[in-house]
């Protein structure tokens, strides 16, 4: 019960900890918030000529970001290692 | 263990469908340059046909047509390609997916080899993401115990 009491009061002061953070956030769809000032406009004006390839999504992710995309696969690689050594083990009957 | 439950409707579509399928994913792959696609939903939709050759028909027939041990290699196989181009362009004095650089190997200015290594690394990533996904789909389905089933009897060969 006192467990219940503790878990209960700790989520309530997390959440309202978070609660006080959003006011700090920039409007919605705000034009000058700092995400869309910061490394946006050059990716919109510069990709095409940069990189040769008409959709930015595709120039981000594996040309400005390749390293990230890299390690992403390398990602899938290990997860399907991993089921591999879990599940085909040495079978006894 | 996957039994063969036989239905000459379901086998002759899904067999009918497969290249369909297979043919679309290589224009999602081909195409990720220009509209919304690339390597890891391309992968998916190659793997969603081995997925359904191997539901609509059983493990050993789907099996014929591509061994696990080829498709072991293809897990890694993708990862090297992607890792490869990097190390290519570090070879070719620049930096590390530095794509530019492919234009000393390439007929190609330095902008359109950009082009050309990305399509080269949506390659290695679709490959992985198919051979991981049939692999997994595999492991799952069978409890990784399919190599060994399939010597002990063919159990999907008996109810043909």
């Amino acid at each position: 019960m006192i467990k219940k009491i503790v878990s209960i009061l700790i989520a309530i002061l997390a959440t309202s900890a978070l609660l006080v953070g959003v006011k700090d956030f920039p409007n919605w769809a705000d034009p000058n918030q700092p995400a869309s000032v910061h490394v946006s406009p050059r990716y919109i004006e510069k990709t095409v000529e940069e990189t040769g390839v008409p959709n930015i999504v595709t120039a981000v992710l594996a040309d400005y970001r390749g390293y990230d995309t890299m390690f992403e696969t390398a990602v899938i690689f290990t997860a399907g290692v991993a089921v591999m050594m879990l599940l085909r083990r040495p079978y006894k009957k | 263990m996957i039994s063969r439950w036989e239905d000459i409707i379901i086998e002759t579509i899904s067999r009918f469908l497969v290249p369909f399928m297979q043919t679309y994913s290589l224009y999602v792959l081909a195409h990720g340059h220009g509209s919304p696609g690339g390597g890891f939903q391309g992968g998916c939709i190659f793997a969603a046909s081995f997925v359904l050759l191997i539901i609509a028909y059983d493990i050993f027939e789907a099996k014929k047509r591509f061994s696990e041990k080829i498709n072991g290699v293809f897990c890694a196989l993708g990862v090297f390609i992607y890792a490869g181009i990097g190390w290519l362009c570090l070879l070719l004095g620049g930096n590390f997916l530095d794509y530019g650089k492919l234009s000393k190997i390439l007929p190609t200015d330095p902008i359109m080899a950009r082009y050309y290594g990305m399509a080269g690394i949506e390659t290695g990533v679709q490959i992985t993401v198919m051979a991981i996904m049939v692999s997994i789909f595999l492991d799952l389905v069978t409890a990784g115990r399919h190599e060994e089933a399939m010597e002990e009897e063919d159990v999907g060969s008996d109810s043909k």
